[in-house]
């Protein structure tokens, strides 16, 4: 079983909800990276997602593309997202972590190269942002290969056509876009949610993630009502751009500044009567 | 030879293949949210493009409203004082807001009609397809907004006040290296955020399927004119054609109609910047490797990391990163031969052609002169080229007062 499949059934088992906050690998300083993403399984993280830092993210917005900005001032690379999960690796060999990018870095790595070097650092799954299924033969091969899982996202543009197309080439779990826009944006619509959740499960036999939007405990707690995973992003790389200055004070701020954010969500979602979920383990 | 018989059995015609692919390039890649939003261009193009009644929209405005066709005109001091091929120019730049890219605006805004989208949006490096689209949106009554490169709008104000002249937004682009593929990228948040109600009108023969094909099925009347223009005046094909390549519009719409013409040779002209051993270059075709941006596998300038590189040339539209798909195949299979010309010999290309045959060239088009000059030099005197005039210069009269220390 994946560590993956592992963390959803465990937590299936406990009437709980997955939470995945998201950083910029090296952002704010790539010293903080590691201590971190272990600060946030503390937290109450299930899972993380990296970001691995590319000059053109066209479908974040500003808040994550200043974050690849900082990254990119320290030429945080593949090779730096692999050590940090690596380093990580070293005592946290439960909880599992996504990377999430742009195509191009994986291109220019080679599929096959890529899949290789991602799973022998211990990366669960990856996130293409700019990666379809209708292109992602050969991507998809070089993965599964590797053991690492392909995640797809899903939009509110998706017709039930695309998400069956999505449904039969994903693993790991999928991530439901909750808005239409970039990430950051504002105005989640918690009831549209649930209604395109529903609608995904009818056609994906995987658990359902949902980001894009959620900010606070309480529309954290909400959207876990109705899916399996909440992803928080911006909310959390917001807190990095206050913290600029690299020292051993600052590093323990933003720390403190995120298991904080994470915390609350976490005693939101769990205090949140669960609604039934048809999905089985 | 192995590479004619492979030649023979290419039909240009059939590209890209349905998927948007040009052998290797071309292709979607988006975000899942713009996916359907390119299913639904796609289908509305197909229909579009074998629609009588459309291409007659289209055909009449080209006529009525841009001043189709466009001359090809015998630059004959030119070729004398170059003393080989007769150059013949393709005066792109007497079209109504002066350059090749309203061909192509106007054919997507009547999609943008004909699909019920009031809302148009696009990104602008030299402020020219800007312009272009801010022009459409005025006589179509369409909403405007155009995305541009903060860098990109100090070096073309008179761009911007055009574009607000027409009525159009112009948004400042301060991310990245506030150049036009920063502008691309705004836009494209922009289009994932309104994709309802919105039309992204791009102004290349790049970003995702089907962009590549209908930019470049709406820039091919400049060949089809051209083709039969020097029919008419030399009862025979061109030796030769040359164009400038940024994103590569105006070069896919003087090259396609002839691909099938092996007589004719192609040169496709890059901006070589400060010279391509210095690194301070935007030409991925001679000097960049395959990647993917902005939606299309294709050329582009990146570090060995896949990060893209700041590009680097005198002229704000050929200043990008990538390059259309069909460019990255036709380079590939040898059909065009891709080269670079630098800043300076783009200069000095745009004071020949202003003082020997009173025509001011835009910056971008000037590159394409500075080669097409070269290789004619190399012609025999009855033989021929086409160099595309992609646009004028008058944009670009501040840019070369400020290098050459002239205050105006």
């Amino acid at each position: 079983m994946s560590r993956l499949q592992a963390c959803f059934a465990r937590l299936l088992a406990e009437d709980r909800k997955a939470l995945i906050p998201y950083i910029m690998t090296g952002d704010p300083h790539p010293d903080v990276t590691v201590p971190l993403m272990h600060a946030m399984v503390k937290a109450g993280a299930n899972i993380i997602e990296l970001g691995a830092p590319f000059s053109d993210p066209m479908a974040d917005g500003p808040v994550i593309q200043a974050a690849a900005e900082r990254a990119l001032e320290f030429k945080v690379s593949l090779g730096d997202v692999f050590n940090a999960v690596t380093a990580f690796r070293r005592l946290d060999d439960v909880t599992p972590v996504i990377m999430m990018g742009y195509l191009n870095l994986i291109e220019v790595a080679g599929y096959e190269s890529f899949a290789r070097r991602a799973s022998e650092a211990g990366i669960d799954g990856i996130i293409t942002v700019d990666m379809p299924p209708e292109e992602a033969e050969d991507y998809i091969s070089a993965l599964e290969g590797g053991g690492l899982d392909p995640v797809f996202l899903i939009a509110p543009t998706s017709t039930n056509e695309r998400i069956a197309k999505i449904g039969a080439v994903a693993s790991g779990f999928v991530y439901y876009v909750s808005l239409k826009g970039v990430t950051g944006a504002a105005n989640l619509d918690v009831d549209s949610v649930r209604q395109k959740v529903g609608a995904i499960r009818e056609r994906i036999d995987l658990p359902i993630g949902v980001g894009f939007g959620i900010s606070d405990a309480q529309t954290a707690a909400r959207v876990s009502a109705c899916s399996d995973a909440v992803v928080v992003g911006s909310a959390i790389v917001k807190r990095m751009a206050a913290h600029q200055q690299h020292n051993p004070e600052q590093t323990e701020r933003v720390i403190k500044d995120v298991s904080e954010l994470l915390g609350s969500m976490r005693e939101a979602m769990d205090a949140n009567p669960v609604e039934e979920i048809t999905r089985t383990a | 030879m192995p590479t004619d018989s492979i030649k023979q059995t290419i039909d240009y015609s059939a590209m890209p293949d349905e998927r948007g692919h040009f052998g290797i390039y071309g292709g979607r890649f988006v975000s899942e949210t713009l996916m359907q939003a390119l299913d639904e261009l796609r289908d509305a193009y197909h229909k579009a493009s074998t629609d009588k009644a459309f291409q007659a929209e289209f055909d009449a405005d080209l006529a009525h409203y841009v001043g189709r066709p466009s001359p090809l005109y015998h630059a004959e001091r030119l070729s004398t004082e170059t003393g080989g091929a007769q150059i013949f120019l393709k005066r792109e730049d007497l079209n109504h807001t002066g350059a090749h890219k309203i061909n192509n605006t106007i054919g997507q805004a009547l999609l943008a009609k004909a699909m019920g989208k009031n809302r148009v949006i696009a990104e602008t490096g030299a402020g020219q397809h800007g312009v272009a689209t801010a022009t459409v949106a005025a006589r179509f009554g369409m909403e405007c907004v155009v995305y541009m490169g903060a860098e990109d709008i100090v070096r073309q104000s008179p761009n911007v006040y055009r574009m607000k002249l027409l009525g159009a937004e112009v948004v400042p682009v301060s991310s990245g290296s506030k150049t036009l593929k920063d502008a691309l990228n705004e836009a494209m948040r922009d289009w994932v955020t309104n994709v309802d109600n919105t039309f992204y009108i791009i102004g290349t023969v790049a970003g995702p399927h089907p962009y590549p094909q209908m930019v470049r099925d709406f820039q091919s009347v400049i060949g089809r004119e051209a083709r039969s223009q020097i029919l008419e005046r030399t009862g025979r094909l061109p030796d030769a054609l040359v164009a400038c390549v940024g994103g590569g519009s105006n070069a896919i719409g003087l090259f396609y109609p002839f691909l099938e013409d092996e007589s004719v040779a192609m040169y496709g002209v890059e901006a070589g910047g400060d010279g391509i051993e210095t690194g301070h270059h935007a030409a991925p075709l001679c000097a960049g490797k395959p990647g993917v941006l902005h939606g299309n596998r294709t050329y582009l300038m990146e570090d060995k990391g896949g990060q893209i590189i700041e590009t680097h040339s005198v002229s704000a539209g050929l200043d990008y990163p990538g390059v259309g798909p069909e460019h990255s195949w036709l380079k590939d299979i040898g059909r065009v031969k891709y080269s670079a010309i630098t800043d300076n010999e783009a200069l000095q290309a745009f004071h020949q052609l202003t003082r020997i045959e009173g025509i001011i060239p835009a910056l971008e088009s000037s590159h394409a002169m500075a080669y097409g000059v070269k290789l004619a030099a190399e012609m025999k005197p009855e033989q021929s080229l086409i160099i595309n005039l992609s646009g004028r210069g008058d944009k670009d009269i501040n840019t070369i007062a400020k290098i050459e220390g002239i205050q105006l």
